[in-house]
């Protein structure tokens, strides 16, 4: 049983070396073990910084509030000492790292955050059974970390971290953006193998409400202006799909 | 300047000699180039005192190399004297360095591939410093139309060397060289390597510069025949004190030719110095080329230093596509991020991201035992400065 809380949490975006910007302003939130949280808002409502400055990413300043991972100071840790707390990150656009193989780079995270090298026979056939159910092809094992992978491809690997790290909080940043409804289901039954194996808490960030379609969520919050501005059950996406984010682009403005 | 470009000395055999915008001075004759003061565009990033004489002769003694070679039988090598009437046909030397290596070699190595051979196993030309002292050299490689081949030309020793290399790519032929720097920490090179490319063939060249005090490399290609393709891959690292140069040229001066270069490199520790000048000319009346070249530089220390000057001059409206780009810095933060993100620790990812960049490269290279002897010599590199 895990519990991830965040407390009156600002953070500045670092846009160059004299100029920042505010983005977080006060957000509260608590993730319990096997919760699914949707945060839903409107573009440039600071979800995406959410996501990052939870995971550490340099261009992004924490200035106030806290992180808390069963109690841990996550804002102390660096970034490597968050993904082996039991954090992690999909990314909305997976950073492509020239000449890294995806295979000897999932070896070598497996291994940082298990804390232990697995048996190469054992994790290469954990590595296929894991590629074969999101419908990735063998090959892309060999070829460089998102290296001219195609968006979709992208997100599959994403939550193919995400089944073989098995953190236990997860934090999906628009994992369903730029997926077609084949694609979408193949990585929504992935998100759900996760939830069922592990009992992990996810914070599943999203511009629209169709992912929820797959992937169940228990609770809904509404982002904008940098901090939640309104929590829910499921019946606020619905909602929120049928009257838009203007009433709180306009509160939040 | 007298006619630069025609009826030179007795080596010019026949007249299809390259005229292009930025290469107007060939000439076999050493005196057709003044000496370099190092004011000159073409020597000012190259520091001349460190090239004990080899632009102006005054050092002249007499330093040896070794040549061995090793091919499978159906490619001829030859050791040939310098009056051989083969050699020289293909260029005419572009600076003063090379006018003074082709007067002053004694030997040539031969390599002919013979027509619509495909050589299964690669052919070797190693070239080690013997004798201190300034050695010459000359190499020509011809692969007759529609053969195949992979050449590796290596470098080592100790010498203050300077040749000129010609590749020869006939119609539909296909050559790889790998050349490998792998020199001794105080030699000094200045080679120019000629290609001249075929109809519709294919060469492709991957330049490993690893060694030396000072190595400064003039690759250049020109086309002689429509469908030609270049592909010319470097890799550098410039470690404390170095000096690593690499000036190519492409000369799409026939219509429907293509050219990739691409050139990355490391520097660490105090005083290392690279220098990449890529020129490209998309010469007059031609049509559908398609050009790129890139060059990246990886900064690892302070106290080094990038020059990195792209040059692309085009002098026809017809392009299919002409581009450059020149990145240098140091290691990306956001790479190291998505690796830190997923567990791996900062000293780890900073290895992966590392080698990934040159395993990127390196990778290209098709002769397994060479790849992993360059990877080895890149990590005896990268270990000293972690």
């Amino acid at each position: 049983m895990t519990k991830f809380e965040i407390r009156g949490l600002r953070a500045d975006v670092l846009i160059g070396a004299e100029q920042r910007e505010e983005i977080l302003k006060g957000v509260d939130l608590t993730i319990d073990s096997g919760e699914t949280h949707a945060i839903m808002g409107p573009n440039g409502s600071g979800k995406s910084t959410l996501a990052y400055a939870v995971a550490g990413h340099p261009r992004y300043e924490v200035t106030d509030g806290e992180i808390l991972i069963d109690g841990e100071n996550v804002l102390e840790m660096s970034v490597d000492e968050r993904a082996r707390a039991g954090l992690f990150l999909a990314m909305q656009y997976p950073v492509e790292v020239p000449g890294v193989s995806m295979s000897n780079f999932l070896r070598s995270s497996v291994t940082a955050v298990r804390g232990e090298a697995p048996k190469l026979r054992t994790f290469s056939k954990e590595l296929q059974s894991t590629m074969k159910g999101l419908a990735i092809d063998s090959s892309f094992a060999s070829r460089g970390v998102n290296e001219g992978f195609s968006g979709g491809e992208k997100k599959r690997h994403e939550i193919l971290q995400l089944e073989l790290l098995k953190p236990k909080i997860a934090i999906l940043d628009e994992t369903d953006s730029g997926l077609d409804v084949d694609a979408l289901k193949v990585v929504s039954e992935g998100i759900n193998r996760a939830k069922t194996e592990t009992d992990v808490g996810v914070m599943l960030i999203t511009h629209y409400s169709r992912i929820l379609n797959y992937v169940k969520a228990d609770y809904v919050h509404v982002f904008a202006g940098g901090r939640v501005a309104e929590s829910g059950g499921p019946e606020l996406a619905n909602a929120l799909e049928s009257e838009g984010y203007e009433r709180f682009v306009k509160a939040g403005a | 300047m007298a006619s630069p470009n025609i009826g030179v000395k007795e080596h010019s055999h026949g007249g299809d000699v390259p005229i292009s915008r930025l290469d107007t001075h060939g000439s076999f004759d050493v005196d057709a180039f003044p000496v370099p003061s190092g004011r000159e565009e073409e020597w000012r990033f190259t520091p001349l005192r460190r090239m004990r004489g080899l632009h102006d002769g005054r050092d002249a003694v007499g330093g040896a190399v070794k040549v061995e070679t090793r091919a499978p039988e159906e490619v001829a090598v030859e050791t040939v004297a310098r009056d051989d009437a083969r050699l020289g046909t293909s260029f005419l030397p572009s600076d003063r360095v090379s006018a003074l290596a082709y007067s002053a070699f004694t030997e040539a190595t031969v390599v002919t591939v013979p027509k619509e051979v495909q050589v299964s196993e690669p052919v070797y030309v190693k070239i080690t410093g013997v004798e201190e002292g300034d050695a010459y050299g000359h190499v020509l490689v011809r692969a007759e139309s529609h053969s195949s081949t992979t050449l590796v030309l290596e470098y080592g020793g100790s010498s203050t060397y300077s040749d000129n290399v010609e590749f020869v790519v006939e119609d539909g032929a296909q050559l790889t060289v790998i050349s490998l720097q792998d020199w001794d920490r105080d030699a000094v090179q200045v080679s120019h390597q000629y290609a001249k490319v075929g109809r519709d063939a294919r060469f492709k060249s991957f330049m490993i510069t690893l060694g030396g005090d000072l190595v400064r490399i003039s690759p250049s290609v020109r086309y002689v025949g429509r469908g030609g393709d270049a592909e010319l891959h470097g890799l550098y690292f410039t470690g404390e004190g170095q000096h690593h140069e690499h000036r190519s040229l492409i000369d799409h001066n026939v219509s429907n030719t293509r050219s990739r270069v691409e050139y990355k490199g490391a520097l660490s520790g105090e005083d290392a110095h690279a220098v990449w000048i890529g020129d490209v000319i998309i010469g007059e009346g031609t049509q559908g080329t398609d050009s790129y070249e890139h060059n990246r530089n990886l900064v690892l220390t302070d106290g080094t230093r990038v020059d990195s000057v792209p040059n692309l001059e085009i002098f026809t409206g017809e392009v299919e596509g002409a581009g450059h780009a020149s990145a240098s810095g140091r290691l990306d933060d956001i790479h190291l991020f998505y690796l830190q993100s997923r567990g791996i620790p900062t000293d780890e990812a900073r290895r992966l991201v590392i080698r990934g960049y040159f395993a990127e490269l390196i990778g290209r290279i098709e002769l397994p035992d060479l790849r992993e002897r360059i990877m080895d010599e890149v990590e005896e590199k990268l270990a000293l400065h972690e």
